[in-house]
């Protein structure tokens, strides 16, 4: 076991970032034209970086594999952004967002990354104003502001329920100003297969052609990862369900560690499980929170309308838990109290796997329209998708799968283990620790994007000035085309009977009941074994119609099953490794008497970061000790 | 509820298209259209036939992906409802729906449903944006904007480029797509700078491309999934106006 270094630079925690970025080296305008740049993914921080190097001039390709990079899955965030502005006056600051994010991340975050992360918070609000991002006002004509999760102050700036979409279109035209200008260029529908490593480094990708079926090499002299997260490992989440790990796994196989995998948020408010050919679970975003009371019924099996339950017989338990923070509590301990309710046989609708959030009060308060202004079209969302009207009876929800803290691991220069491959946004493991806070999302990925990567990469380009054009026809391209082509040889060969579709629902299964929003050393064990024998399955019965060299979605999928299945156990290994709860990860075994995840901070304040053996052997732990200088750890309490 | 569907099966964009029927028993009113159709793919593989492609990836109506002609109408028989919003319960037991990929010689199709909608970024690319470099933006609140005029540019930036005015229109006019982004822009003072050559540039695309023009048929806005209404249409002419007049 190595200790990894993250290259923190040395200095007070509010001065690293300013003193980092002067002593980084710099690429003048006249050699960023000899420099390309891969970004794969076109969400925020992906579209962000690839806009900004644009802007900066380098030459920059961009893959992704929607029809165009306007419909990445940043688009689906609805809540907000949050930043340091302090426009509510209400004591708002970077170090309270930083604080925020710690105690949020449950002490398992990186203090100078978060802490850079809060400080650019700020330049992320004004260049999407600046791109005409319409976020919400007041009459006044200024900024408004909402509060979130875990959080007592309002810092979140939104734009109604679509603050994703909107921020994503802001940073769409501005890559698509770049494609104009001609420094990007896009490609649309491609699959990133493999990362190739040339001496060690980095140096381009293997990408398949979805339209044509053709497998394409590409170089460049830096690769970036902006892949998302890998939610989707549970089958029913709320990722968009071509979401997928494929780029990020290549990059672990290659020698990029894996950090913290187990660490996935369960999103406590989205619309539950309706019919058992279900492929998505859809959020209703946690800002209902604000406005939305959370009940159960106080008798157990109570069947009555929610309406004609009076008060005196519900039971608003996240009021009576977390008197402090009430329905504000951070998502890992209102998950993990829905679950509670429901196990202990309270929950509503026809499963008995959903609590209701009531709007009856808000209504009653500020009025039908006001409530319609904040959340009118996530209401009418919930009304199509579950055919009931939320303004007359309260929606029913259920926890589901939705954010992973985990990912590549990265240094402070959000650079993998891997020279020359970099990873943002929630691909990488690095900002949100155990448990991520709401609205930190959409930040993160900005201010990796545009105001930390563009930095940090021009300094690992420096040494690149001279290298000339990185062929794609070395042996180490030619090989790592062979592979993927043989890994689809091989998948379409099988010719068993189950789809791939019906190996992802097995593996989502495994994953909910054994490495969710619960875990313990037996059930992870016993998903090690499940996931074992799923592979197996997998790789002997796996049907998949069609050919290699055609637009085929089976394919596609049996390529990002094979993925997650392998995926999945590195999971269930970290999860076991880690034998404390912390934020999202809680351990049965590591329990206040309360029912609240007790960590153990003499034995796991560290981040895991797992390197890749082989296909047969067990991933190798490498530790990252955190060190908290400027915070006093203690157990979180939102009571 | 037992159904039959006729739907256009096109192996690629240079073969010869063809309608195929398929019977689809024991759907339930709770799933979504889309899973309706994963149901069907099911269905089809487990018999040795080709599924259908179809695009789609949010299902949450948010990503734009999905995008079917239903029944002769560009995203099924519900308003505001993406395809992958729309649910079997909108259907009769027993009926025969027809899906087809969005109809228009502006999208062709690639396979199946899935088409080839690449000509909203050309006419993006021509100058849907605000040229605002990383690093140049002041402080967020320096700019006030008028809560009135900030919400329409909310309404209009609500669209998702899913392609169904283009497909709702017998002229398959992008007018309301580009309407959508011209105005956004044009009603802030961010976007006021390149207001008239940002409207010169993309209406020139759309022309170029081929899209054809409005007829003021409001099928657009019917079709819709974000309600953005045909009024913005009327305004984007006007900023055309007044940029080839008064501001040349």
């Amino acid at each position: 076991m190595t200790k990894l270094d993250a290259k923190i630079p040395a200095g007070p925690l509010s001065e690293k970032w300013t003193t980092h970025k002067n002593n980084l080296r710099l690429v003048n305008p006249a050699n960023k034209k000899r420099i390309d740049i891969i970004v794969v993914g076109t969400g925020l921080a992906g579209a962000s970086a690839a806009s900004s190097l644009g802007e900066m001039g380098y030459n920059v390709k961009v893959f992704c594999y929607s029809d165009t990079p306007r419909r990445a899955h940043s688009v689906a965030a609805q809540g907000g952004i949050n930043a340091a502005k302090n426009y509510k006056n209400d004591g708002d600051s970077v170090y309270r967002l930083f604080y925020d994010m710690i105690k949020g991340g449950d002490f398992r975050a990186r203090e100078a990354n978060v802490y850079r992360a809060a400080e650019v918070s700020n330049d992320v609000i004004d260049h999407y104003i600046a791109l005409g991002v319409p976020f919400a006002r007041d009459y006044g004509g200024y900024l408004d502001n909402r509060s979130f999760g875990g959080v007592q102050v309002s810092r979140t700036f939104y734009a109604k329920g679509q603050t994703g979409q909107q921020c994503i279109l802001g940073t769409y035209s501005s890559l698509l100003r770049q494609v104009d200008k001609g420094t990007v260029v896009m490609y649309p529908r491609y699959d990133v297969l493999d990362i190739v490593k040339v001496e060690g480094k980095a140096r381009g990708i293997i990408a398949r052609n979805l339209v044509n079926g053709e497998l394409e090499r590409h170089s460049a002299h830096a690769v970036i990862l902006a892949t998302g997260g890998y939610g989707t490992v549970y089958y029913l989440s709320t990722l968009a369900v071509n979401s997928n790990a494929s780029a990020a796994w290549a990059a672990y196989k290659k020698g990029a560690f894996f950090g913290n995998p187990s660490f996935v948020q369960i999103h406590p408010t989205s619309i539950p499980v309706l019919n058992e050919f279900q492929s998505k679970l859809t959020l209703m975003s946690e800002s209902l929170r604000n406005d939305g009371r959370v009940w159960v019924p106080k008798n157990k099996g109570d069947k009555r309308k929610p309406v004609d339950i009076p008060e005196e017989e519900r039971d608003y338990y996240l009021e009576r838990r977390y008197p402090a923070f009430g329905n504000l509590v951070p998502r890992d301990v209102a998950s993990r109290a829905a679950k509670e309710r429901c196990d202990a046989g309270y929950g509503v609708g026809d499963t008995g796997l959903s609590v209701y959030l009531d709007f009856k009060d808000a209504i009653e308060k500020q009025g039908k329209k006001t409530i319609e202004n904040k959340y009118g079209n996530l209401f009418e969302m919930y009304e199509k998708i579950s055919g009931e009207n939320p303004y007359e009876t309260p929606m029913r929800i259920y926890p589901a799968g939705h954010y992973t803290m985990g990912g590549l691991w990265v240094d402070y220069n959000l650079m993998t283990t891997v020279p020359g491959l970099f990873s943002i946004g929630e691909s990488n493991f690095s900002d949100h620790g155990a448990n991520r806070l709401g609205a930190s999302s959409l930040m993160q990925c900005s201010g990796d994007g545009y105001f930390i990567l563009p930095y940090t990469i021009s300094d690992y380009l420096a040494d690149d000035i001279r290298t000339g054009k990185i062929s794609s026809d070395t042996p180490e391209f030619i090989q790592a085309e062979k592979n993927t082509s043989d890994k689809i040889k091989r998948l379409l060969s099988i010719n068993g009977n189950q789809t791939p579709l019906t190996f992802h629902k097995k593996l989502g299964k495994i994953m909910w009941d054994y490495c969710g929003m619960v875990r313990n050393e037996e059930g992870l064990k016993k998903a090690i074994e499940l996931i074992d024998a799923l592979k197996e399955a997998f790789w002997s019965d796996l049907k998949v119609a069609g050919k290699a060299d055609e637009l085929n979605q089976e394919l596609e999928k049996a390529l990002r099953v094979a993925d997650f299945i392998e995926l999945a156990k590195l999971m269930c290994y970290d999860g076991l490794n880690r034998k404390e709860s912390c934020g999202a990860h809680f351990r049965e075994e590591s329990q206040t008497e309360n029912g609240e995840a007790r960590r153990q901070d003499d034995a796991y304040s560290f981040v895991a970061a797992w390197a890749y053996t082989d296909d047969e052997n067990p991933p190798q732990l490498h530790k990252e000790e955190l060190v908290f200088e400027n915070v006093a750890v203690k157990e979180r309490s939102y009571e | 509820m037992n159904i039959k569907l006729k739907i256009w099966r096109q192996k690629n964009a240079q073969s010869k298209g063809k309608f195929e029927t398929y019977s689809l028993n024991d759907v339930s009113p709770e799933m979504g259209f889309l899973e309706m159709l994963d149901y069907l793919n099911q269905e089809l593989i487990s018999k040795g036939e080709d599924p259908v492609a179809i695009d789609h990836d949010c299902r949450e109506g948010i990503c734009g992906s999905c995008g079917l002609y239903i029944n002769g109408q560009p995203h099924g028989p519900e308003p505001k409802t993406t395809t992958c919003e729309l649910r079997m319960r909108s259907f009769k037991d027993g009926s025969l729906i027809t899906v087809e990929p969005f109809r228009s010689r502006m999208f062709p199709v690639i396979k199946d449903l899935l088409i080839d909608r690449s000509a909203f970024d050309k006419i993006l690319i021509a100058g849907g944006f605000i040229s605002s470099n990383t690093g140049t933006a002041p402080e967020a609140n320096s700019i006030p904007v008028c809560k009135k005029k900030s919400d329409k540019a909310f309404d209009m930036a609500a669209c998702i480029g899913c392609g169904a005015c283009v497909a709702a229109c017998k002229n398959a006019s992008a007018m309301l797509f580009v309407a959508a982004k011209i105005n956004q822009y044009a009603l802030l003072p961010q976007g006021k700078v390149e207001a008239a050559e940002r409207v010169k540039k993309m209406v020139a695309k759309m022309d170029e491309l081929g899209f054809g023009s409005c007829s003021n048929t409001y099928a657009c806005e019917a079709k819709c999934p974000k309600g953005i209404s045909v009024s913005a249409i009327a305004k984007m002419n006007r900023e055309f106006l007044h940029a080839k007049i008064v501001a040349e």
